[in-house]
Protein backbone atom coordinates (compact mmCIF):
# COMPACT_ATOMS: atom_id res chain seq x y z
CA UNK A 1 0.00 0.00 0.00
CA UNK A 2 3.17 2.22 1.00
CA UNK A 3 4.90 1.63 -2.17
CA UNK A 4 1.62 2.06 -4.28
CA UNK A 5 1.04 5.50 -2.69
CA UNK A 6 4.76 6.67 -3.13
CA UNK A 7 4.76 5.55 -6.79
CA UNK A 8 1.92 7.95 -7.45
CA UNK A 9 4.21 10.26 -5.53
CA UNK A 10 7.03 9.60 -7.98
CA UNK A 11 5.01 10.16 -10.76
CA UNK A 12 3.58 13.56 -9.73
CA UNK A 13 7.33 14.20 -9.40
CA UNK A 14 9.17 12.90 -12.50
CA UNK A 15 6.77 13.07 -15.43
CA UNK A 16 9.62 12.85 -17.76
CA UNK A 17 10.96 9.14 -16.40
CA UNK A 18 9.56 6.49 -18.89
CA UNK A 19 7.36 4.09 -17.21
CA UNK A 20 9.63 0.73 -15.70
CA UNK A 21 9.09 -2.48 -17.51
CA UNK A 22 6.93 -4.72 -16.13
CA UNK A 23 7.97 -7.64 -17.96
CA UNK A 24 9.76 -8.79 -14.67
CA UNK A 25 6.73 -8.47 -12.57
CA UNK A 26 4.13 -10.43 -14.56
CA UNK A 27 6.23 -13.73 -14.62
CA UNK A 28 6.68 -13.01 -10.96
CA UNK A 29 3.63 -14.48 -8.31
CA UNK A 30 3.99 -11.80 -5.50
CA UNK A 31 1.51 -8.88 -6.34
CA UNK A 32 2.37 -6.56 -4.19
CA UNK A 33 4.96 -4.03 -5.90
CA UNK A 34 8.27 -4.23 -6.25
CA UNK A 35 9.60 -0.51 -7.12
CA UNK A 36 11.16 1.69 -4.86
CA UNK A 37 11.73 5.27 -4.73
CA UNK A 38 15.51 6.18 -5.11
CA UNK A 39 16.94 10.03 -4.70
CA UNK A 40 16.45 12.71 -7.93
CA UNK A 41 13.02 10.23 -8.84
CA UNK A 42 15.58 7.13 -10.02
CA UNK A 43 13.84 3.98 -9.77
CA UNK A 44 14.91 0.39 -9.28
CA UNK A 45 13.15 -2.33 -8.64
CA UNK A 46 13.66 -4.16 -5.29
CA UNK A 47 14.85 -7.35 -5.23
CA UNK A 48 13.97 -7.87 -1.30
CA UNK A 49 10.31 -9.57 -1.33
CA UNK A 50 12.27 -12.25 -3.10
CA UNK A 51 15.37 -12.66 -1.27
CA UNK A 52 12.61 -12.92 1.87
CA UNK A 53 11.27 -15.82 0.67
CA UNK A 54 14.07 -17.47 -0.70
CA UNK A 55 15.72 -17.45 2.51
CA UNK A 56 12.80 -18.84 4.68
CA UNK A 57 12.10 -21.46 1.43
CA UNK A 58 15.93 -22.51 2.02
CA UNK A 59 15.46 -22.38 5.95
CA UNK A 60 12.36 -25.13 5.44
CA UNK A 61 14.06 -27.28 3.14
CA UNK A 62 16.95 -27.72 6.01
CA UNK A 63 14.41 -27.67 8.38
CA UNK A 64 12.46 -30.70 6.40
CA UNK A 65 16.00 -32.44 5.53
CA UNK A 66 16.86 -32.35 8.94
CA UNK A 67 13.50 -34.47 9.83
CA UNK A 68 14.24 -36.75 7.37
CA UNK A 69 17.23 -37.75 9.08
CA UNK A 70 16.07 -37.93 12.28
CA UNK A 71 12.97 -39.90 11.11
CA UNK A 72 15.40 -42.47 9.29
CA UNK A 73 17.57 -43.45 12.57
CA UNK A 74 14.35 -43.47 14.80
CA UNK A 75 13.45 -46.10 12.28
CA UNK A 76 16.56 -48.22 12.22
CA UNK A 77 16.59 -48.47 15.50
CA UNK A 78 12.58 -49.61 15.85
CA UNK A 79 12.91 -51.47 12.84
CA UNK A 80 15.10 -54.57 14.17
CA UNK A 81 12.65 -54.55 17.17
CA UNK A 82 9.44 -54.80 15.34
CA UNK A 83 11.16 -57.60 12.85
CA UNK A 84 12.00 -59.57 15.62
CA UNK A 85 8.54 -59.05 17.41
CA UNK A 86 6.94 -60.64 14.16
CA UNK A 87 7.09 -64.34 15.63
CA UNK A 88 4.93 -63.26 18.32
CA UNK A 89 1.55 -63.39 16.85
CA UNK A 90 2.18 -66.48 14.32
CA UNK A 91 1.34 -69.34 16.62
CA UNK A 92 -1.70 -67.61 17.72
CA UNK A 93 -2.71 -67.63 14.02
CA UNK A 94 -1.89 -71.23 13.75
CA UNK A 95 -3.68 -72.00 16.55
CA UNK A 96 -6.78 -70.19 16.67
CA UNK A 97 -6.61 -69.27 12.60
CA UNK A 98 -7.95 -65.82 11.97
CA UNK A 99 -11.72 -64.79 11.68
CA UNK A 100 -11.99 -61.61 10.72
CA UNK A 101 -15.71 -62.06 9.26
CA UNK A 102 -16.53 -64.07 12.98
CA UNK A 103 -20.46 -62.59 13.59
CA UNK A 104 -20.22 -61.11 17.25
CA UNK A 105 -22.40 -58.44 19.44
CA UNK A 106 -19.74 -56.68 20.92
CA UNK A 107 -16.94 -55.54 19.18
CA UNK A 108 -14.24 -53.33 19.68
CA UNK A 109 -12.01 -51.47 17.47
CA UNK A 110 -8.05 -50.45 18.63
CA UNK A 111 -7.53 -47.80 16.66
CA UNK A 112 -3.53 -47.64 16.51
CA UNK A 113 -2.59 -43.97 15.57
CA UNK A 114 0.73 -42.03 16.04
CA UNK A 115 1.11 -38.71 18.45
CA UNK A 116 3.16 -36.49 16.15
CA UNK A 117 1.85 -35.14 12.84
CA UNK A 118 3.80 -34.70 9.41
CA UNK A 119 3.74 -38.43 8.53
CA UNK A 120 1.37 -38.76 5.61
CA UNK A 121 -1.70 -40.22 5.17
CA UNK A 122 -1.23 -43.33 7.95
CA UNK A 123 -3.32 -42.23 10.75
CA UNK A 124 -6.10 -40.97 8.37
CA UNK A 125 -6.03 -44.96 6.75
CA UNK A 126 -6.27 -46.43 10.11
CA UNK A 127 -9.17 -44.29 11.21
CA UNK A 128 -10.88 -45.06 7.78
CA UNK A 129 -10.46 -48.55 7.87
CA UNK A 130 -11.55 -48.19 11.66
CA UNK A 131 -14.90 -46.44 10.57
CA UNK A 132 -15.58 -48.89 7.97
CA UNK A 133 -15.38 -51.85 10.46
CA UNK A 134 -17.54 -50.00 12.32
CA UNK A 135 -19.91 -50.02 9.33
CA UNK A 136 -19.78 -53.55 8.42
CA UNK A 137 -20.11 -54.74 11.65
CA UNK A 138 -23.00 -52.60 12.59
CA UNK A 139 -26.98 -54.01 13.05
CA UNK A 140 -29.60 -55.14 14.79
CA UNK A 141 -28.15 -56.07 18.22
CA UNK A 142 -25.02 -55.44 17.61
CA UNK A 143 -22.35 -52.22 18.92
CA UNK A 144 -19.00 -51.54 18.12
CA UNK A 145 -17.30 -49.24 20.75
CA UNK A 146 -13.51 -47.61 20.13
CA UNK A 147 -10.04 -47.46 21.90
CA UNK A 148 -8.03 -45.08 20.47
CA UNK A 149 -4.11 -45.29 21.14
CA UNK A 150 -2.60 -41.70 20.05
CA UNK A 151 -3.62 -38.20 19.20
CA UNK A 152 -4.19 -37.86 15.45
CA UNK A 153 -6.89 -40.70 15.65
CA UNK A 154 -8.40 -39.06 19.09
CA UNK A 155 -8.93 -35.82 16.85
CA UNK A 156 -10.17 -37.39 13.99
CA UNK A 157 -12.63 -39.86 15.53
CA UNK A 158 -13.87 -37.37 18.06
CA UNK A 159 -15.80 -35.26 15.83
CA UNK A 160 -18.22 -38.10 14.66
CA UNK A 161 -18.30 -40.85 17.04
CA UNK A 162 -17.22 -39.06 20.62
CA UNK A 163 -20.27 -41.38 22.06
CA UNK A 164 -18.79 -44.85 20.80
CA UNK A 165 -15.38 -43.96 22.22
CA UNK A 166 -14.14 -46.23 25.02
CA UNK A 167 -11.01 -45.55 26.23
CA UNK A 168 -8.15 -43.14 24.91
CA UNK A 169 -4.75 -43.57 25.46
CA UNK A 170 -2.11 -40.96 24.34
CA UNK A 171 1.80 -40.91 24.69
CA UNK A 172 2.08 -44.09 24.20
CA UNK A 173 5.94 -43.31 22.69
CA UNK A 174 6.90 -41.05 25.62
CA UNK A 175 9.44 -43.78 26.80
CA UNK A 176 10.93 -46.46 24.05
CA UNK A 177 8.23 -49.40 23.92
CA UNK A 178 8.50 -52.56 25.33
CA UNK A 179 6.66 -55.62 25.82
CA UNK A 180 5.95 -54.69 30.18
CA UNK A 181 4.47 -51.66 28.92
CA UNK A 182 2.50 -52.72 26.49
CA UNK A 183 0.69 -55.69 28.54
CA UNK A 184 0.09 -53.52 31.32
CA UNK A 185 -2.17 -51.49 28.85
CA UNK A 186 -3.60 -54.36 27.45
CA UNK A 187 -4.84 -55.63 30.64
CA UNK A 188 -6.19 -51.99 31.27
CA UNK A 189 -8.35 -52.70 28.15
CA UNK A 190 -9.71 -55.78 29.15
CA UNK A 191 -10.49 -54.87 32.50
CA UNK A 192 -12.65 -52.16 31.24
CA UNK A 193 -14.18 -52.90 28.13
CA UNK A 194 -16.64 -55.52 27.34
CA UNK A 195 -15.77 -57.43 24.38
CA UNK A 196 -17.15 -60.42 21.80
CA UNK A 197 -14.37 -59.48 19.66
CA UNK A 198 -11.37 -56.82 19.37
CA UNK A 199 -9.99 -55.28 16.05
CA UNK A 200 -6.62 -54.10 16.15
CA UNK A 201 -6.35 -51.69 13.00
CA UNK A 202 -2.75 -50.69 12.49
CA UNK A 203 0.01 -50.43 9.42
CA UNK A 204 1.95 -53.15 8.91
CA UNK A 205 5.68 -51.95 8.25
CA UNK A 206 6.61 -53.87 4.74
CA UNK A 207 9.20 -51.41 3.54
CA UNK A 208 10.37 -47.57 3.98
CA UNK A 209 7.85 -46.64 1.03
CA UNK A 210 5.18 -49.45 1.87
CA UNK A 211 2.60 -49.63 4.90
CA UNK A 212 -0.11 -51.56 4.55
CA UNK A 213 -3.37 -51.05 6.68
CA UNK A 214 -4.31 -54.37 8.66
CA UNK A 215 -6.69 -55.62 10.72
CA UNK A 216 -5.85 -58.13 13.38
CA UNK A 217 -8.90 -60.08 15.57
CA UNK A 218 -9.28 -61.43 18.94
CA UNK A 219 -12.02 -63.26 19.93
CA UNK A 220 -13.12 -63.42 23.85
CA UNK A 221 -13.16 -67.54 24.87
CA UNK A 222 -16.70 -67.70 24.52
CA UNK A 223 -16.56 -66.88 21.11
CA UNK A 224 -14.03 -69.13 20.56
CA UNK A 225 -15.76 -72.01 21.81
CA UNK A 226 -18.53 -71.22 20.15
CA UNK A 227 -17.36 -71.29 16.68
CA UNK A 228 -15.00 -74.69 17.76
CA UNK A 229 -18.46 -76.12 18.10
CA UNK A 230 -20.18 -74.58 14.83
CA UNK A 231 -16.99 -76.52 12.92
CA UNK A 232 -15.36 -74.60 10.51
CA UNK A 233 -11.81 -72.68 10.57
CA UNK A 234 -11.74 -73.75 14.62
CA UNK A 235 -13.42 -77.25 14.36
CA UNK A 236 -10.59 -78.90 15.26
CA UNK A 237 -9.78 -77.02 18.41
CA UNK A 238 -11.60 -79.19 20.45
CA UNK A 239 -9.24 -82.04 19.17
CA UNK A 240 -6.50 -80.22 21.33
CA UNK A 241 -6.21 -81.43 25.18
CA UNK A 242 -5.73 -79.34 27.47
CA UNK A 243 -3.16 -79.34 30.62
CA UNK A 244 -3.38 -77.98 33.67
CA UNK A 245 -6.07 -75.56 35.46
CA UNK A 246 -9.30 -76.64 36.73
CA UNK A 247 -11.27 -75.97 33.56
CA UNK A 248 -10.80 -75.43 29.88
CA UNK A 249 -12.12 -71.83 29.79
CA UNK A 250 -9.98 -70.84 32.60
CA UNK A 251 -6.97 -71.71 30.17
CA UNK A 252 -8.59 -70.07 27.18
CA UNK A 253 -9.42 -66.86 28.99
CA UNK A 254 -5.24 -66.86 29.64
CA UNK A 255 -4.73 -67.34 26.05
CA UNK A 256 -6.94 -64.81 24.53
CA UNK A 257 -5.38 -62.30 27.16
CA UNK A 258 -2.23 -63.25 26.08
CA UNK A 259 -2.80 -63.38 22.64
CA UNK A 260 -4.27 -59.92 22.82
CA UNK A 261 -1.12 -58.70 24.48
CA UNK A 262 1.06 -60.44 21.82
CA UNK A 263 -0.73 -59.00 19.09
CA UNK A 264 -0.87 -55.45 20.80
CA UNK A 265 2.71 -55.50 20.99
CA UNK A 266 3.26 -56.62 17.27
CA UNK A 267 0.81 -54.00 16.26
CA UNK A 268 2.25 -51.29 18.06
CA UNK A 269 5.42 -51.45 17.04
CA UNK A 270 5.03 -52.34 13.15
CA UNK A 271 2.39 -49.15 13.51
CA UNK A 272 5.98 -46.78 15.02
CA UNK A 273 7.79 -48.15 12.15
CA UNK A 274 5.39 -47.29 9.58
CA UNK A 275 5.05 -43.78 11.24
CA UNK A 276 8.75 -43.29 11.05
CA UNK A 277 8.53 -44.35 7.51
CA UNK A 278 6.21 -42.13 6.09
CA UNK A 279 7.50 -39.59 7.77
CA UNK A 280 10.94 -40.00 6.02
CA UNK A 281 8.91 -39.74 3.02
CA UNK A 282 6.97 -36.78 3.28
CA UNK A 283 9.55 -34.97 4.60
CA UNK A 284 11.58 -36.33 1.56
CA UNK A 285 9.40 -34.76 -0.92
CA UNK A 286 8.47 -31.77 1.15
CA UNK A 287 12.50 -30.73 0.76
CA UNK A 288 11.91 -31.68 -2.90
CA UNK A 289 9.29 -29.36 -3.13
CA UNK A 290 10.94 -27.06 -1.58
CA UNK A 291 13.95 -27.24 -3.52
CA UNK A 292 11.76 -26.93 -6.77
CA UNK A 293 10.50 -23.77 -5.35
CA UNK A 294 13.64 -22.41 -4.78
CA UNK A 295 14.92 -22.80 -7.79
CA UNK A 296 11.62 -21.10 -9.62
CA UNK A 297 12.44 -17.99 -7.27
CA UNK A 298 16.14 -18.19 -8.23
CA UNK A 299 15.31 -17.35 -11.56
CA UNK A 300 12.50 -14.57 -10.66
CA UNK A 301 15.20 -12.90 -8.89
CA UNK A 302 17.91 -12.91 -11.49
CA UNK A 303 14.93 -11.50 -13.97
CA UNK A 304 14.24 -8.63 -11.06
CA UNK A 305 18.29 -8.31 -11.19
CA UNK A 306 18.82 -8.00 -14.48
CA UNK A 307 15.72 -6.06 -14.98
CA UNK A 308 16.41 -3.08 -12.72
CA UNK A 309 19.94 -3.13 -13.89
CA UNK A 310 18.71 -2.53 -17.56
CA UNK A 311 15.81 0.02 -16.27
CA UNK A 312 19.05 2.03 -14.55
CA UNK A 313 21.01 2.15 -18.01
CA UNK A 314 18.05 2.80 -19.84
CA UNK A 315 17.35 6.15 -17.45
CA UNK A 316 21.23 6.24 -17.71
CA UNK A 317 21.61 6.54 -21.48
CA UNK A 318 18.54 8.25 -22.00
CA UNK A 319 19.41 10.66 -19.72
CA UNK A 320 22.76 11.10 -21.35
CA UNK A 321 21.24 11.30 -24.72
CA UNK A 322 18.34 13.98 -23.80
CA UNK A 323 21.56 16.14 -22.42
CA UNK A 324 23.88 16.06 -25.62
CA UNK A 325 20.58 16.25 -28.76
CA UNK B 1 21.26 -41.16 2.49
CA UNK B 2 20.47 -43.57 -0.44
CA UNK B 3 22.63 -46.24 0.36
CA UNK B 4 21.03 -45.73 4.22
CA UNK B 5 17.83 -45.99 2.42
CA UNK B 6 19.09 -48.99 0.20
CA UNK B 7 20.40 -50.47 3.39
CA UNK B 8 16.40 -50.53 4.58
CA UNK B 9 14.80 -52.18 1.96
CA UNK B 10 17.49 -55.35 1.83
CA UNK B 11 16.44 -55.69 5.44
CA UNK B 12 12.91 -56.06 4.79
CA UNK B 13 11.77 -59.58 5.93
CA UNK B 14 10.83 -62.07 3.30
CA UNK B 15 7.31 -63.03 5.43
CA UNK B 16 4.93 -62.06 2.83
CA UNK B 17 3.72 -64.59 1.14
CA UNK B 18 3.03 -62.98 -1.66
CA UNK B 19 6.99 -62.79 -2.10
CA UNK B 20 7.35 -66.03 -3.46
CA UNK B 21 6.78 -65.91 -7.14
CA UNK B 22 6.27 -69.39 -7.97
CA UNK B 23 4.77 -71.07 -5.06
CA UNK B 24 2.69 -74.50 -6.49
CA UNK B 25 0.98 -74.13 -3.19
CA UNK B 26 -1.27 -71.17 -1.88
CA UNK B 27 -1.23 -69.92 1.25
CA UNK B 28 -3.62 -71.13 3.51
CA UNK B 29 -7.10 -71.22 2.11
CA UNK B 30 -8.18 -67.37 3.05
CA UNK B 31 -11.98 -68.91 3.17
CA UNK B 32 -12.41 -66.62 6.21
CA UNK B 33 -11.09 -63.73 4.20
CA UNK B 34 -13.16 -64.06 1.44
CA UNK B 35 -15.88 -63.85 3.22
CA UNK B 36 -14.52 -60.82 5.16
CA UNK B 37 -13.44 -59.09 1.40
CA UNK B 38 -16.73 -59.85 0.38
CA UNK B 39 -18.48 -57.88 3.30
CA UNK B 40 -16.18 -55.52 3.17
CA UNK B 41 -16.49 -54.14 -0.54
CA UNK B 42 -20.48 -54.46 -0.06
CA UNK B 43 -20.14 -52.29 2.28
CA UNK B 44 -17.54 -49.95 2.03
CA UNK B 45 -16.83 -50.08 -2.21
CA UNK B 46 -14.50 -46.94 -2.31
CA UNK B 47 -11.80 -48.66 0.08
CA UNK B 48 -9.73 -51.80 -0.30
CA UNK B 49 -10.14 -53.97 2.57
CA UNK B 50 -7.40 -54.10 5.03
CA UNK B 51 -5.20 -57.25 5.15
CA UNK B 52 -5.16 -59.45 8.17
CA UNK B 53 -2.96 -61.55 9.24
CA UNK B 54 -3.72 -64.99 7.31
CA UNK B 55 -1.98 -63.20 4.33
CA UNK B 56 0.86 -63.05 5.92
CA UNK B 57 2.18 -66.35 7.75
CA UNK B 58 3.70 -68.89 5.64
CA UNK B 59 0.91 -72.16 5.75
CA UNK B 60 2.14 -75.29 8.30
CA UNK B 61 2.02 -78.61 6.62
CA UNK B 62 -0.77 -80.80 7.48
CA UNK B 63 -0.65 -83.77 9.71
CA UNK B 64 1.94 -86.47 8.21
CA UNK B 65 0.27 -89.83 7.98
CA UNK B 66 2.96 -91.50 9.54
CA UNK B 67 4.64 -90.22 12.76
CA UNK B 68 7.80 -88.06 11.80
CA UNK B 69 11.00 -88.44 13.18
CA UNK B 70 11.78 -84.72 14.43
CA UNK B 71 9.73 -82.19 16.27
CA UNK B 72 9.92 -78.79 14.64
CA UNK B 73 10.08 -76.02 17.41
CA UNK B 74 9.03 -72.41 17.17
CA UNK B 75 10.36 -70.91 20.06
CA UNK B 76 9.31 -67.17 20.41
CA UNK B 77 9.90 -64.49 22.66
CA UNK B 78 8.62 -60.64 22.43
CA UNK B 79 12.02 -59.47 21.39
CA UNK B 80 13.35 -62.40 19.19
CA UNK B 81 12.60 -65.57 17.77
CA UNK B 82 15.16 -68.15 19.82
CA UNK B 83 14.15 -70.54 17.39
CA UNK B 84 12.98 -70.66 14.17
CA UNK B 85 11.48 -73.98 12.54
CA UNK B 86 14.22 -75.67 14.15
CA UNK B 87 14.14 -79.57 14.19
CA UNK B 88 14.85 -81.17 17.36
CA UNK B 89 14.50 -84.38 19.20
CA UNK B 90 12.83 -83.35 22.48
CA UNK B 91 11.68 -80.75 24.24
CA UNK B 92 10.97 -80.51 28.18
CA UNK B 93 8.74 -77.65 28.81
CA UNK B 94 7.86 -76.52 32.49
CA UNK B 95 3.98 -77.07 32.06
CA UNK B 96 1.34 -76.01 35.62
CA UNK B 97 1.07 -79.59 35.90
CA UNK B 98 4.76 -80.46 36.03
CA UNK B 99 7.74 -81.08 33.44
CA UNK B 100 6.00 -82.51 30.34
CA UNK B 101 8.67 -83.96 27.57
CA UNK B 102 7.41 -83.59 24.09
CA UNK B 103 8.53 -86.00 21.16
CA UNK B 104 7.18 -85.94 17.42
CA UNK B 105 3.74 -87.35 17.45
CA UNK B 106 2.69 -86.23 20.50
CA UNK B 107 -1.24 -85.49 20.70
CA UNK B 108 -2.44 -81.82 19.95
CA UNK B 109 -1.55 -80.16 23.17
CA UNK B 110 -2.45 -76.32 24.55
CA UNK B 111 -0.50 -75.72 27.63
CA UNK B 112 0.50 -73.33 30.15
CA UNK B 113 3.76 -72.82 31.09
CA UNK B 114 5.12 -71.89 34.95
CA UNK B 115 8.35 -70.49 35.28
CA UNK B 116 10.96 -73.23 35.33
CA UNK B 117 13.71 -74.73 33.03
CA UNK B 118 13.22 -75.45 29.96
CA UNK B 119 15.56 -77.57 27.86
CA UNK B 120 16.20 -78.63 23.67
CA UNK B 121 17.24 -82.00 23.08
CA UNK B 122 19.62 -82.06 19.79
CA UNK B 123 21.63 -85.41 19.24
CA UNK B 124 23.95 -85.22 21.92
CA UNK B 125 23.64 -81.62 22.90
CA UNK B 126 21.11 -80.05 25.08
CA UNK B 127 20.49 -76.27 25.55
CA UNK B 128 18.57 -74.86 28.84
CA UNK B 129 16.81 -71.55 29.56
CA UNK B 130 14.99 -70.48 32.22
CA UNK B 131 11.36 -69.57 30.98
CA UNK B 132 9.34 -66.88 33.52
CA UNK B 133 5.82 -68.05 32.03
CA UNK B 134 3.62 -67.97 28.23
CA UNK B 135 1.90 -71.20 26.74
CA UNK B 136 3.01 -74.08 24.39
CA UNK B 137 0.93 -75.44 21.61
CA UNK B 138 1.62 -78.62 20.28
CA UNK B 139 -0.33 -79.37 17.25
CA UNK B 140 -0.73 -82.83 15.40
CA UNK B 141 1.62 -82.03 12.66
CA UNK B 142 4.60 -82.12 15.20
CA UNK B 143 5.44 -78.75 15.48
CA UNK B 144 5.34 -77.05 18.86
CA UNK B 145 4.98 -73.41 19.45
CA UNK B 146 6.62 -71.92 22.79
CA UNK B 147 5.79 -68.67 23.68
CA UNK B 148 7.24 -67.21 26.16
CA UNK B 149 6.96 -63.54 28.12
CA UNK B 150 10.70 -63.70 29.31
CA UNK B 151 13.50 -66.63 29.03
CA UNK B 152 17.35 -66.15 29.67
CA UNK B 153 19.57 -69.18 29.34
CA UNK B 154 20.85 -70.52 32.69
CA UNK B 155 24.75 -68.95 32.75
CA UNK B 156 23.25 -66.05 32.73
CA UNK B 157 21.56 -66.15 36.25
CA UNK B 158 23.48 -64.86 39.60
CA UNK B 159 23.22 -66.91 42.24
CA UNK B 160 23.46 -64.46 45.05
CA UNK B 161 20.76 -62.37 43.22
CA UNK B 162 18.46 -65.05 42.99
CA UNK B 163 18.94 -65.69 47.17
CA UNK B 164 18.03 -62.23 47.65
CA UNK B 165 15.07 -61.52 45.56
CA UNK B 166 13.79 -64.87 47.39
CA UNK B 167 14.03 -63.57 51.07
CA UNK B 168 12.85 -60.03 49.77
CA UNK B 169 9.16 -61.74 48.53
CA UNK B 170 9.38 -63.91 51.47
CA UNK B 171 9.28 -60.80 53.74
CA UNK B 172 7.10 -59.11 51.80
CA UNK B 173 4.75 -61.56 51.73
CA UNK B 174 4.57 -62.07 55.63
CA UNK B 175 4.26 -58.03 55.89
CA UNK B 176 1.85 -58.09 52.90
CA UNK B 177 -1.85 -56.52 54.02
CA UNK B 178 -4.05 -56.39 50.60
CA UNK B 179 -5.18 -59.81 48.63
CA UNK B 180 -3.30 -57.67 45.52
CA UNK B 181 0.37 -57.22 48.04
CA UNK B 182 -0.41 -61.23 48.88
CA UNK B 183 -0.41 -62.05 45.27
CA UNK B 184 2.48 -60.01 44.01
CA UNK B 185 4.62 -61.36 46.75
CA UNK B 186 3.26 -64.70 46.24
CA UNK B 187 4.15 -64.88 42.99
CA UNK B 188 7.45 -63.41 43.36
CA UNK B 189 8.26 -66.14 45.74
CA UNK B 190 7.52 -68.68 43.15
CA UNK B 191 9.67 -67.48 40.50
CA UNK B 192 12.42 -66.96 42.84
CA UNK B 193 12.26 -69.75 44.40
CA UNK B 194 12.35 -72.02 40.87
CA UNK B 195 15.18 -69.86 39.46
CA UNK B 196 16.80 -71.33 42.57
CA UNK B 197 15.80 -74.79 42.12
CA UNK B 198 17.04 -74.77 38.37
CA UNK B 199 20.22 -73.30 39.01
CA UNK B 200 21.07 -75.55 41.96
CA UNK B 201 18.57 -79.17 40.40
Amino acid sequence: MALAALRREGRRFAPMISPHPITALRSSPLAPSLEDEGPIGVRYISTQVVRNRMKSVKNIQKITKAMKMVAASKLRAIQTKAENSRGLWQPFTALLGDLPSADVKKNVVVTISSDKGLCGGINSTSVKISKGLHKLNSGPEKETKYVILGEKAKAQLIRDSKKDIELIITELQKNPLNYTQVSVLADEILKNVEYDALRIVFNKFHSVVSFVPTVSTVLSPEIVEREAESGGKLGDLDSYEVEGGETKGEILQNLAEFQFSCVMFNAVLENACSEQGARMSAMDSSSRNAGDMLDRLTLTYNRTRQASITTELIEIISGASALEG
Amino acid sequence: MLRRASMLLACRPILAARARPFSTDLPAAPSADATFTEAWTKVIPNMDPPKTPLSFMQPRPPTPSSIPSKLTVNFVLPYASELATKEVDMVIVPATTGQMGILPGHVATIAELKPGVLSVHEGSEMTKYFVSSGFVFIHANSFADIIAVEAVPLDRLDVNLVQKGLAEFTSKLSSATTDLEKAEAQIGIDVHSALNSALTG
